[in-house]
């Protein structure tokens, strides 16, 4: 061991099953992700393709009942995760890796003031008494920037607007300066002005606090703004990972193409609507209940070739830090007829 | 707020109204006259209507009716056929033990029911869960008189430890009558075990699946922390509804349960005014428990105010 410090977080292999009405699907296969101290690392991909499920399967937070998980790694901070127990596991959510959820309408309890809802955060992990964990809590809302912290404390969720809940969200996933945060879809529920001040913040927290950030999120917008490498999911699987500028530049993925290209231009109208959903792409999502021999891609790949049907491709790198899981990751390949 | 419990009360005048109509009626078109069971059957005719009249029985009903929605108005119930004795002054005198043994049930039964259901669905599923339910069902059978005897057998009889009828009176002191309602508020409580058990557990699933108890997980608070206080304050409210309910079959079968137990209660009192026509008594009785029964639920209305902060009334 040398003196590089090890990666804020480290999957390898993680596969994730979920059972759900007599069926099993295979939500997760064989996810890698490295994300060094302080970093911040998007996962884009469209809805369905097991962005979620990742970041739960992470904090091991997937209903024992239904979901069953296996990873050949998993580190924090270079600390082993696999072998942990619920209690050890439960010792470092919240406070050395903490998640940021996607429906602030939802994700605060509605009968718990927020207030409480913050300072039991900070007493759980800290151990401070009633008095300093207030204190800090007040310091908490200034920092995600909700004037009038004394007053918010004893609010409860139903008093406030999505964009001050998710701030709410944000400051206790932050209230005990966790190594790693993970932020799934931070803004998708918010309207377009609320989403740039969150995700405004977002960066702005994580530079205070020195934080690693997995932002997922299925908008590029957000993608090009934050994050300084991207991982593209597709049912499941990591199918290209790249620094944002090249990614932009030379993507090699046919989806990463089309996710590209159904990207509202910069300065367009759109660009103050909604921004590009991916779901605008023809096709859908295939359920990966482990029939699909081939890659996953194919069925809607205008550049598939016969080889694509029978055996999927691994990801192989093609230039520093870009790796790309097709089997004509080599070949610049162009939008075809509006197809990928 | 007392806004809205000033309108409820006004609310209830009218219902009231009703019920003094309907118990007056009642108690009155069955067969059996008071003055005939008073007098036993040598009296003569002018006995007989000589008391009636002294009773004011003799009048038209409409008019004895409101005679008596007179004096209650003024918050008098009137005297009892036959022990000339104020029918508050008896329903107060019979309510203690009435009181004591609905309370020890209940309360019973929810520290017995809410960690039961809350542990059947924090392990839903599993033998534990299966336990619970089966069980639920169990005491939700079991009628009372013969969980009542079986208690009373083993505790009383077999074990000698409790006793396994009657009450002592208030004056015997705190202890002995715990003591002697300790038999009766098992046998009465397990029925709402198994009712609130099940509203808990079924409260408390759909409660589990919610975003904010994936949060709760999410900011690592210990399991307790997650079940007792962020899942079971929003599965609160079914679980105070049904605990609402029960004391309100609990006062509607004192007459049974009481008569089980020989508690000299307001079952008692009810049974014995019945028996005798002494239509002061029920109709009394019978106001009373209807009084008590609107406020019950006005308290559990406003008691789903503790546990969400959105209901305000
Ligand atoms: N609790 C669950 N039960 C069953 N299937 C689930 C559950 N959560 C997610 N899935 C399935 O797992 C797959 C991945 O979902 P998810 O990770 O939520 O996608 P996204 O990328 O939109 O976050 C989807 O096919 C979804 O239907
Ligand atoms: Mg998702």
């Amino acid at each position: 061991m040398s003196g590089s410090p090890p990666p804020a977080l480290e999957v390898a292999d993680l596969a994730v099953d979920l059972r759900s009405g007599g069926r099993t699907i295979r939500a997760v296969d064989g996810m890698s992700l490295t994300l060094d101290a302080g970093e911040t690392l998007a996962i884009v991909g469209e809805s369905g393709c097991g962005k979620s499920v990742t970041a739960l399967a992470i904090l091991r937070l997937l209903p024992q009942r239904i979901a069953t998980m296996r990873a050949s790694r998993l580190r924090l901070g270079g600390e082993d995760l696999v072998g942990l127990s619920e209690e050890e596991m439960r010792r470092l959510r919240g406070n050395r890796i903490s998640m940021v959820f996607q429906e602030p309408m939802t994700s605060l309890n509605p009968v718990l003031s927020v207030g409480r809802q913050i300072i039991e955060t900070i007493r759980t992990h800290r151990g401070l008494d009633r008095a300093a964990a207030t204190a800090e809590a007040l310091d908490l809302l200034r920092l995600v920037r909700i004037p009038d912290g004394e007053r918010r404390l004893g609010q409860y969720p139903f008093e406030m607007s999505g964009g001050m809940r998710q701030r709410v969200m944000i400051a206790m996933a932050v209230a005990c300066r966790p190594a790693v945060l993970l932020a799934d879809e931070p803004t998708t529920a918010l309207d377009v002005t609320v989403q740039a001040q969150i995700l405004d913040l977002l960066q702005d927290l994580q530079r205070r606090i020195g934080t690693a950030m997995v932002l997922i999120t299925h908008d590029l917008g957000v993608v090009a703004q934050s994050a300084r490498r991207v991982v593209v999911m597709y049912a499941g699987r990591k199918v290209e990972e790249a620094p944002v500028g090249r990614l932009f530049a030379d993507p090699r993925h046919p989806y990463t193409l089309g996710l590209l290209a159904s990207m509202p231009r910069l300065g367009s109208s759109a660009a103050h609507g909604p921004r590009g959903r991916l779901r605008e792409m023809s096709g859908s999502v295939p359920v990966m209940d482990g029939r699909i021999e081939g890659c996953p891609f194919a069925a809607r790949c205008a550049h598939a070739l016969d080889l694509c049907r029978r055996s999927a491709p691994e990801p192989v790198e093609i230039a520093p830090d870009h790796r790309v899981a097709c089997w004509r990751a080599q070949e610049r390949l162009e939008m075809a007829h509006g197809r990928v | 707020m007392l806004r809205y419990i000033l309108k409820r009360l006004l609310m209830v005048v009218p219902v009231m109204g009703v019920v003094t109509v309907v118990v007056f009626v009642l108690s009155r078109v069955g067969p059996g006259d008071p003055v005939t069971i008073m007098l036993g059957e040598f009296a003569t005719a002018e006995q007989i209507a000589r008391t009636r009249t002294a009773l004011g029985l003799d009048l038209p009903l409409p008019a004895q009716y409101f005679a008596w929605l007179a004096q209650t108005l003024q918050g008098n119930l009137g005297l009892s056929l036959f022990t000339r004795k104020p029918v508050l002054e008896l329903i107060a005198q019979s309510a203690a033990p009435t009181v004591l043994l609905t309370l020890c049930a209940m309360v019973y039964a929810v520290l017995v029911a809410v960690p039961l259901g809350v542990l059947a669905a924090a392990r839903a599923g599993s033998l534990v869960d299966r336990a619970v339910m089966a069980g639920a069902v169990l005491g939700f059978s079991t009628p009372v008189f013969v969980l009542g005897y079986i208690l009373a057998y083993v505790f009383g009889l077999r074990l000698g430890l409790l006793p396994v009828q009657g009450f002592p009176g208030l004056e015997a002191g705190p202890v002995a009558v715990l003591r002697a309602l300790t038999l009766p508020a098992l046998a009465i409580g397990a029925t709402f075990v198994a009712l609130i058990a099940r509203v808990t557990r079924a409260s408390m699933l759909e409660v589990l699946n919610e975003d904010y108890i994936r949060t709760a997980r999410a900011k690592g608070l210990r399991r307790p922390v997650v079940l007792l206080v962020h899942a079971l304050k929003n599965a609160a409210v079914p679980v105070v509804t049904m605990i609402g309910i029960g004391f309100g079959i609990l006062l509607s079968g004192v007459v049974v349960t009481e008569s089980v137990f020989a508690i000299p209660g307001i079952g008692r009192l009810t049974v014995d005014a019945i028996f005798r026509r002494d239509f002061p008594v029920i109709q009394g009785v019978v106001l009373v428990m209807s009084a008590v029964y609107v406020l019950l639920n006005l308290l559990v209305d406003l008691s789903y105010m503790l546990f969400d902060p959105r209901i305000r009334y």
